[in-house]
């Protein structure tokens, strides 16, 4: 997830003092890990940098100072461009999963073992998801659901893996 | 996404409600089942995965006492089902296992209610008694609206549901779901794996599920993998 993107895009909707811009991140999105306010002045910074952002009024306290942002017209055509722009299909774990699988035949481990380890963990993860999507709302569902419908890709990569690792194991020890 | 582990352990011998222990079942020249180990627990879900082929649904099959094996044993409640008459199986299947299948299962002629109402029927109870307890299974399973329909007038989702409380109805210690959701798409799959494991969780009943869907699995408290006629039980690896 773009970090950048998604403060940008909850600017778009109004502005926002930095404080207030990590609270809301975290009540939408901050399901699995929530941000901390070094991440929200360090993006901030570097968003004003570039002209996304522009600082819309700085109060004093008793404390810092304390800055409201607010989004440019080049940050919304930035929002729309993510926005718009599908994202790119990462293989993510197989490229390490096939090292796994090569290099413990290479040292004559069981390879077939890794993959079920492996497979296990998968479907031990999928199995918390299920759990949680039924006690969840619907954000938490279709987060789930994305979730469960990559894993289950990656398991059935795991399967497939599975039965092709004589030929594999042939090709890599010959 | 992270999220917190959980791990279930497979039963021993003495808190199993089912155990089989080294079943062997050959098919002409095939060997379906080559040594195959499973055990459930009271108001567990097992899924049983596997390829095409490897053998899931005849370890089902052996478990239910509707195949028996070449070798090895099945005890359900410590009793060797193979010292069993064909009746007294038979008896037994009826009483204390219920049965879902992926289609087809249900008789066409009977209307919904009539269908669950069935098993209840068979076991010698009243029309109306056995079709009271059938009205509540489903409007437990969510599908009271087709309780007058035939078979051929309702969906597949519907279908399964109905399927799920017929299965349900005799207060079976197990209930054996074979590729229960493999007709249906995800959203009604998932619908009727709530179902289905939120109502056997209630009575605390069984459930042997054999699926080739990672996700239809991951409704389990445990899954085991059957490959080439060998079972193994994944928690050990978790």
């Amino acid at each position: 997830m773009s970090i950048s993107h998604t403060l940008l895009g909850l600017l778009e909707a109004g502005p926002r003092h930095g404080y207030d811009l990590k609270r809301a991140f975290d009540e939408r999105f901050g399901h699995d890990r929530q941000l901390h306010y070094g991440q929200v002045y360090s993006t901030m910074s570097r968003l004003l940098k570039n002209g996304l952002v522009e600082v819309d009024g700085v109060e004093a306290g008793g404390g810092p100072e304390r800055k409201r942002y607010a989004i440019t017209d080049a940050g919304v055509t930035d929002v729309q461009t993510w926005l718009t722009t599908p994202e790119k299909p990462e293989p993510y774990l197989q490229s390490t999963l096939y090292t796994k699988v090569v290099l413990a035949m290479l040292t004559g481990r069981d390879a077939g073992e890794l993959l079920d380890t492996q497979r296990a963990e998968h479907l031990r993860l999928m199995r918390d998801l299920t759990r949680r999507k039924k006690g969840g709302d619907l954000a938490d569902q279709l987060i789930c659901d994305h979730a469960l419908f990559h894993l289950e890709a990656d398991l059935r990569w795991l399967e497939t893996a599975g039965s092709r690792l004589e030929k594999l194991a042939k090709e890599v020890l010959a | 996404m992270t999220a917190p582990a959980t791990t279930v352990t497979p039963p021993t011998a003495t808190t199993a409600l089912l155990a089989a222990s080294g079943l062997h079942k050959t098919y002409g020249s095939t060997a379906a089942l080559a040594g195959a180990d499973l055990s459930v627990r009271a108001g567990e879900v097992v899924a049983v995965m596997g390829p095409s082929g490897s053998g899931k649904s005849t370890l089902l099959h052996c478990l239910a006492g509707i195949v028996p094996p070449d070798s090895g044993t099945v005890h359900y409640r410590q009793q060797e089902m193979s010292s069993m008459s064909d009746a007294e199986r038979s008896a037994l299947r009826r009483r204390d296992f219920g049965f879902v299948f992926q289609f087809g299962q249900l008789v066409p002629e009977l209307t919904c209610t009539e269908n669950v109402a069935l098993p209840l029927r068979l076991a010698g109870a009243k029309r109306r008694a056995a079709e009271e307890r059938a009205t509540h299974w489903l409007e437990r399973l969510e599908v009271e609206d087709v309780r007058h329909h035939r078979p051929g007038q309702i969906s597949g989702g519907q279908g399964q549901r109905v399927a799920i409380a017929r299965a349900l109805v005799g207060d079976p210690s197990v209930i054996f779901a074979d590729e229960p959701t493999g007709a249906l798409d995800s959203l009604n799959g998932e619908r009727v794996m709530d179902l289905l494991t939120d109502s056997a969780k209630e009575s605390r009943t069984a459930v042997v599920l054999v699926t080739h869907e990672a996700r239809v699995a991951a409704y389990s408290d445990r899954e085991i993998v059957v490959r080439d006629g060998s079972a193994r039980d994944m928690a050990a690896l978790a």
